[in-house]
């Protein structure tokens, strides 16, 4: 036994490694914990502002995607990881109602019009996912703009579209809604006319965007692309005039929701926390910090958003019961038959 | 004696059994345990349906090849990067380990062209070039050079050498370093959904969408299980072959048997070699810091100085403490493990024994990090191990991912130890102790440069595990990349890229300190 001081020195330098105090559990009730997902922003004097205001020591907590963010709380509902959410959508808010994730608040502060809420979730921001085009290249081509979803697979536009994968990207999963809110059943015959017109799916928003895309950063050589109805606004050129636009009747909703947790330990405070992002300053930094519409629909937009980002009049719907119910067929059908 | 052992390999068995096997094991049970009947359902469902053979095939078609690929060329290049001498090699040595920790979303963009299968092989091979020339380069350079002398002097011929001396030698640092580069492809994530568009799932995407996104847990356990059962296969062909060549093997000093450049001979290492530094690895990076360069189809420094005021600076400390305490966690149990598993029982079972838990330290590579991130979730929940939304979590989960690592890269200085030279002391009356001090761990020491490298890497790239913990919102290099892609703005996206190339240089710059930091050689005798 003379390995006794060199065990010691390991066993001390593990401990020293992996023995750091975790916090405190349940000790103070002027913490609060926000649970959201990784594109969660809002300036940084607005966060410390509620920190004072309220005497809270808020901690924000983020989780990689909207998907995975719901169905670990779904997970984790009888020991919640924090207080309060920021980020579930309609696409993933039914399931997680009828797991009984959520508390029942539902924040009344905020003005009428806007997104609708649902049983313990508030709507804080909202924006469409369509199609976009790259308006230089029609216009040198002399062709008319595409309007709906149907002239997609019109032969004038063959090997013109490019959209993120269903199976991997949200936007994407998104488009795919719109085609079963505009076709019902035979949402997957149209992808088949899509396919059979030369369109492609990428992996991602980036790759589509930025890569494939003829008026994105990569240049690419497709003029239409799967993005959101806020991106011509990042498309300004020097004459002032944003060179791509989004197409209005090929739209999808989305509504991200904040609500309170069930069991947890600052309800209260979380309550507080949803209204905060309700207020008038958060949801005016909303436009240019989340790159959504602000739930709130008396708060002024910014300009450029005003000329060249509006949203479409009547986007496509499918139900939350409806996805949750067929959520993973679909994506099983879609990369079966067009994968 | 014998209990000192035990005691020693106690403290990673309990990091082991608490961070990786409970988590997993929970998560498993959960679904086939719904709280109060067991049901086999997800089983079932897994061998009915065409979508999970698909994967299977896949995984084991994509993941052959580019094992295969990658051990071939790298081979070749361990040979030019540590048996070769000529200047700029100990900065080639580092930059050829940069691929291993870009974020996959810039893999994507550098592999898009092609047809979807040859891009996923392409950046397998991009991906874990430098595991197999740094595994097989750290032995190979300090093999005795004299064993080769000595069969040249009685006529053999370089071929004949090749074959029956020098790579014998080398099957137990190629067959470990193949293992890990196919746990590595079977089990990452991010190329196959980045580059497979959808089209093409893995065992471990799959497992990812029936988690992540539709919390199927029965189907994701029986996917899991099925994933063990591969890792299992191949961490047993692996184990049988370094077993079958376990040959006590010479080591000096590593500039003993290094050579300089002779074209006449060297060429068709050097054309390989070349060819897949600059095809593969260099085009891409070059390709990255052009793209990083470019805003708006103008020259621009913009991305570069946008994220400066992003808190760059907090970014990079942030990583950088991680990594360093991830590295710290993983070289401390890695040495301790390593030491272990490299005693020589008497007895079989002893051996077969210790063979078994070499391979359990390897499962964290093969099994999903989507498993174990989940399995946390709902194992780390309660006092006195409520972690899950401590900062401690990640470089731990960062630590069980780069231990395999560590341990494949000291393993095989340990076991090259001549039984003799052991044997030697002991008659000469040193005792253990001094056994361990004066031949063991030196020997140690000449892997620990590599091992801490990589350790360190494994932590500034990690992208698995991680992200399915929960982080406070400061983020760390690859999490600012990742949010920084996800804006939808042009000029973010010059940042994204810009900080891609930050991540390139710092882990370039780490390994090439990890590289030049290492412990004196020590002379053999």
């Amino acid at each position: 036994m003379k390995f006794r001081p060199l065990l010691a020195a390991f066993a001390g330098l593990a401990l020293v490694a992996c023995g750091q105090p975790a916090d405190e559990p349940g000790t103070a009730t002027d913490e609060l914990v926000v649970i959201t997902h990784e594109s969660f922003s809002i300036p940084d004097e607005l966060k410390d502002r509620f920190a004072e205001d309220t005497g809270l020591d808020v901690t924000y907590q983020t989780m990689q995607d909207t998907g995975s963010m719901v169905n670990q709380l779904i997970l984790t509902k009888d020991a919640p990881l924090g207080d309060v959410v920021f980020g579930v959508d309609n696409t993933f808010a039914s399931r997680a109602i009828g797991e009984g994730v959520f508390d029942d608040y539902v924040s009344d502060a905020r003005a009428p019009g806007g997104p609708e809420s649902l049983p313990g979730l508030t709507p804080i921001d909202f924006g469409d996912v369509c199609v976009n085009a790259d308006l230089t290249w029609f216009e040198a081509e002399g062709l008319p703009l595409p309007e709906t979803l149907a002239d997609l697979t019109d032969d004038r536009y063959r090997d013109l579209f490019v959209a993120p994968s269903p199976a991997t990207s949200s936007p994407g999963l998104a488009f795919l809604f719109t085609t079963v809110g505009a076709h019902g059943d035979g949402w997957l015959d149209y992808w088949r006319a899509l396919d059979d017109n030369g369109a492609i799916t990428v992996s991602g928003w980036t790759q589509a965007y930025n890569v494939e895309f003829s008026a994105g950063e990569g240049g690419g050589d497709r003029p239409l692309v799967l993005s959101y109805s806020t991106s011509p606004a990042w498309t300004i050129g020097d004459d002032g005039e944003s060179t791509t636009a989004s197409l209005l009747d090929t739209c999808f909703r989305q509504v991200e929701y904040a609500g309170v947790l069930a069991g947890a330990e600052n309800p209260d405070a979380a309550a507080q926390f949803v209204d905060f992002l309700l207020s008038p300053d958060v949801q005016a930094s909303i436009p240019d910090h989340m790159f959504m519409y602000p739930a709130d629909t008396s708060v002024e937009l910014p300009e450029e958003w005003v000329r060249f980002a509006p949203l479409a009049d009547e986007p496509f719907e499918v139900s939350s019961e409806d996805i949750e119910a067929n959520r993973e067929q679909w994506i099983q059908e879609w990369t079966e038959a067009i994968g | 004696m014998r209990a000192a052992w035990w005691m020693i390999a106690a403290v990673p068995a309990a990091f082991l059994a608490v961070f990786f096997v409970w988590p997993a094991v929970t998560i498993i049970h959960r679904g086939f345990h719904d709280g109060e009947s067991w049901t086999f359902d997800g089983i079932a469902t897994l061998l009915a349906s065409q979508r999970a053979w698909d994967a299977l095939w896949f995984t084991l078609f994509s993941t052959t090849i580019a094992t295969t690929l990658c051990v071939s060329v790298g081979v070749v290049g361990a040979w030019v990067l540590y048996r070769l001498r000529f200047p700029g090699q100990s900065v080639l040595r580092g930059l050829i380990t940069v691929p291993f920790v870009l974020p996959t979303v810039v893999v994507g963009i550098a592999f898009a062209g092609p047809h979807p299968v040859v891009g996923i092989i392409a950046a397998m091979v991009f991906f874990n070039y430098s595991v197999v020339v740094r595994t097989v380069g750290a032995l190979w350079a300090k093999l005795d050079p004299r064993q080769a002398q000595a069969a040249a002097a009685l006529g053999a011929s370089p071929r004949r050498i090749a074959f029956t001396v020098t790579l014998p030698s080398l099957v137990p640092a190629v067959a470990s370093a193949a293992a890990l580069v196919f746990l590595f492809c079977a089990s990452g994530f991010g190329i196959v959904m980045t580059l497979g568009r959808g089209e093409y799932q893995t065992i471990e995407t799959e497992i990812w969408f029936q988690t992540t996104q539709v919390l199927n847990l029965s189907v994701a356990a029986a996917l899991s299980i099925l994933q063990v059962i591969v890792v299992a296969a191949s961490l047993w062909l692996s184990s049988y072959f370094q077993r079958r060549a376990q040959v006590a093997i010479r080591l000096l000093p590593e500039s003993a048997g290094r050579a300089s450049v002779n074209l006449r001979r060297d060429w068709p290492a050097l054309l390989v070699t070349g060819g897949v530094v600059i095809g593969l690895l260099a085009v891409p990076l070059v390709g990255l810091v052009v793209r990083s360069l470019r805003l708006g189809g103008r020259w621009s420094l913009d991305g570069y100085r946008r994220l400066l005021d992003e808190e760059l600076l907090g970014a990079i400390g942030r990583t950088l403490t991680t990594a360093t305490a991830a590295a710290a966690i993983a070289v401390t149990l890695g040495i301790l493990v390593a030491l272990v598993t490299s005693r020589r029982p008497r007895s079989e079972a002893g051996r077969s024994w210790l063979h078994v838990a070499e391979s359990m330290f390897m499962l964290p590579l093969g099994v999903s990090a989507v498993t174990v991130g989940f399995g946390y979730l709902i194992t780390l929940n309660r006092p006195p191990l409520d972690l899950r939304s401590s900062i401690v979590l990640v470089p731990i989960a960062q630590a069980v991912v780069a231990l395999p690592l560590v341990i494949r890269t000291l393993l095989p200085t340990l076991r090259a130890i001549d039984l003799r030279q052991v044997q030697a002391a002991q008659v000469l009356g040193a005792s253990p102790w001094r056994v361990l001090r004066t031949i063991e761990l030196p020997a140690l020491g000449r892997g620990l440069g590599l091992a801490l490298g990589f350790a360190l890497a494994t932590s500034l790239g990690e992208f698995g595990a991680t992200s399915f913990l929960a982080r406070s919102d400061n983020p760390t290099l690859p999490v600012l990349i990742y949010r920084l892609f996800s804006r939808p703005t042009g000029d973010d996206y010059a940042m994204a890229l810009a900080a891609s190339v930050v991540l390139a240089v710092l882990t370039a710059a780490v390994m090439v300190a990890a590289e030049q930091a290492r412990p004196g050689e020590v002379e053999s005798w």
